[in-house]
Parts: C-alpha cells; sequence; structure tokens
C-alpha cells in the first residue's frame, strides 16, 4: 500500500538534463562519484551510526528499540528494521533518550501517537485480557475435560466403556485390563 | 450424548478457522486505529510548500473545520487517491490542506503541476519529524481536524468514493453541526 520508492526520479531527469554538456571524461568521473554516493547512502541506511555517550547507552538503544514494533513492516521491531519510518523514530528514540527520559516515558511517547501498537509486550488492561489469558482459560479448560474423564474412567462408573463385562462377572481380571484398552 | 462432544468440538474448531479466514479476507491487518482521535491535533509550525519563508501553525487554521491529507510524490498510493480528491475534494465543503510528507519540495511542485493540486494549502514536512505527532506510518492518511484543532476521523490509504459517502462525509457533517 505504501511502497516507498526512492527519490530516483528526480536524479535521473536533472543528469539527462546535463548529459549534452558535459565532456565524457566528466561524465565518467560523475558516474563514478554516483555509485560511491549511492554506496554511501545505502550504507546509512543500513548502520547509522549514532553518536552514542558510551557502550551503557548503546545497550539500553538496542534493547529498547528491539521492544518497539515498525509500524510500516509491521513483523519487524525498530531495531532491524529499514523502513524509512523507523529510522526517523530510531533518530527519535535516540533524541528522547538525550533528553534524559527513561524507557518507560520513551515507550509512552510512542504509543500516545502509534497506539499499543508498537509495543511487541502489549500492556495488561481489559482490552486485552482474552490476549493474556485466552491461553491458559484453555489450558485449564482442556485440562479439566481430561481430569474429569480420566476419573470416571477410573471409577468404572461405565458412561465410557459401553462394552465393558457386567459388574462381578470376571472380577479377578477385570477392570484394570478392560479400562485402558479401548 | 457422550458421543456427540468430540463432534461439537469439531464443529466449534470449524466455526473458528471459518471466522478467521473470514476476518481476513476483508480486515486490513496494516490498519493501527489511531490513539488521537478527539484529542487536539499536535502544534506544528510547517513552511507552505510554495512559500518555504511562510509558517503555517496549528493556531493559524483554528476557527473552521479542515481535512489534512499527507501525502508525498514518491508515494505510489496518493497517486491512486488524487484523481478521487480532484473529483471530489471540492464538493466536502471544507478547505482541504495538502501535508507533503518527506518529500522533495520540487518533486512535490512538479508532482502537483502535473497531476493538478486539489489543495487550498500545502504544508511541507520535509524531515517527517512533525508527522510523528501525528501518528503518521504510511502516506495516503486523511485527518478531520475541527474547528477546535482537534483530531475527529482518520482514514489510513487512499480515501475512495465510497469510504467519503459513508465515513467522512458523516463525519464532517458532524462537525459542522457544532461549528457552522
Amino acid at each position: 500500500m505504501t511502497a516507498r520508492t526512492p527519490r530516483r526520479s528526480g536524479f535521473s531527469r536533472d543528469s539527462s538534463q546535463c548529459r549534452s554538456r558535459l565532456k565524457p571524461l566528466l561524465r565518467t568521473a560523475l558516474l563514478v562519484l554516483l555509485i560511491f554516493a549511492g554506496h554511501a547512502f545505502a550504507a546509512s541506511g543500513a548502520i547509522e551510526p549514532l553518536p552514542f555517550k558510551d557502550h551503557a547507552q548503546e545497550v539500553r538503544f538496542q534493547n529498547l528499540t528491539k521492544q518497539l514494533r515498525c509500524m510500516v513492516c509491521q513483523n519487524e521491531n525498530l531495531a532491524d528494521s529499514n523502513a524509512d519510518l523507523a529510522r526517523d523514530l530510531r533518530l527519535e528514540v535516540f533524541q528522547l533518550m538525550q533528553q534524559g527520559k527513561s524507557d518507560a516515558e520513551i515507550k509512552q511517547y510512542l504509543v500516545d501517537r502509534y497506539s499499543d501498537f508498537v509495543l511487541y509486550d502489549p500492556p495488561l488492561k481489559p482490552g486485552t485480557w482474552l490476549l493474556w489469558f485466552g491461553p491458559l482459560a484453555i489450558l485449564l479448560a482442556g485440562g479439566a475435560v481430561v481430569t474429569v474423564a480420566v476419573r470416571r474412567r477410573n471409577r468404572g462408573d461405565g458412561a465410557i466403556d459401553d462394552d465393558k463385562p457386567a459388574e462381578g462377572g470376571q472380577a479377578g481380571t477385570g477392570p484394570a485390563d478392560t479400562g485402558d484398552d479401548w | 450424548m457422550k458421543r456427540l462432544i468430540p463432534f461439537l468440538v469439531f464443529v466449534l474448531l470449524v466455526g473458528l478457522f471459518g471466522f478467521g479466514i473470514w476476518w481476513n479476507t476483508w480486515h486490513d491487518a496494516r490498519y493501527v486505529p489511531s490513539p488521537l482521535i478527539d484529542k487536539p491535533a499536535p502544534d506544528f509550525a510547517l513552511p507552505k510548500l510554495d512559500a518555504p519563508g511562510q509558517t503555517v501553525t496549528k493556531a493559524s487554521l483554528l476557527g473552521k473545520p479542515y481535512l489534512l491529507n499527507v501525502f508525498g510524490s514518491w508515494c505510489v498510493a496518493c497517486a491512486e487517491e488524487h484523481p478521487v480528491l480532484m473529483a471530489d475534494g471540492r464538493q466536502l465543503g471544507i478547505p482541504l490542506v495538502g501535508y507533503d510528507y518527506k518529500d522533495v519540495p520540487d518533486d512535490a511542485r512538479r508532482w502537483l503541476r502535473e497531476h493538478g493540486s486539489p489543495y487550498d494549502l500545502v504544508i511541507a514536512d520535509q524531515s517527517g519529524r512533525t508527522a510523528i505527532d501525528f501518528g503518521v506510518y504510511g502516506a495516503p492518511e486523511s485527518f478531520l481536524i475541527d474547528a477546535k484543532g482537534v483530531i475527529r476521523y482518520k482514514h489510513i490509504g487512499p480515501l475512495t468514493p465510497e469510504v467519503i459517502a459513508q465515513e467522512l462525509q458523516p463525519a464532517i457533517a458532524a462537525v459542522k453541526r457544532e461549528a457552522p
């Protein structure tokens, strides 16, 4: 929906306008420069060194951006995403850190703008109860069903094993064997 | 009755998976509701695209409702939306403010010259810094802002004639009833 096309259109158009006036050598030099510029651009997009105060701050930054979701590539976190917006938001997080904001404050800052969706770890509130406790509830319900079934069978009240021999018929070999193999 | 239980569980699971398929056919996973609805729009001060020396602020636009439409010349979906705005924009009855998002001003000006401008005013956010305050995560996005500067409605993705008729126009009507 929002695939970003790099701003190449302006780029190529400008160079085509210049072409007629440029000498071949100059053109080659320009081409080489463009290639290197392209590399520099790609590199800055991927690595993007931020002027951290110290190593601890960098670790804190990495840790924080890993807990935040990129809104453009929704299965990526802010630390890994190469989306343009992710880059902007990383810079924003960095600047908030420089201002002395705590991790919680920075998270709240982003939640205020982009909703809980930016957090990989959803907060516990009425709207997320199903998300938090749903699996546990299903597990407990399943456990209850199994427990009831097993108890009934052990008591041998006949509800499950229809073809169980009549009571007292073969008391010696009886319930222990037939109970398990069906 | 006991023998029916596995069958009932099966039916339940079929229902659950069926719901999942149905939900995913129309539900847009990319759509994230904005927490800014019914909250004051963030303060901003951005230059006009056509006159970068002049600054437009939130305060300068107060007093009448307007539609803030986030677009960019680089944005494919915005080109899709553009003809709809050209056709229906005037009939909305409120000013249309273009928000040029992370764009090269020259590219944006050329884009508007070539395609025509549906906007009464275009502001430019070259860095995208203000857009973070608006919670913009993908152009095009449209914000309906009322006379008091409160965001009343937001649409993410291209406006279509259906969205305009079913969502935007009723929202505009509600805003206009309060502050004609």
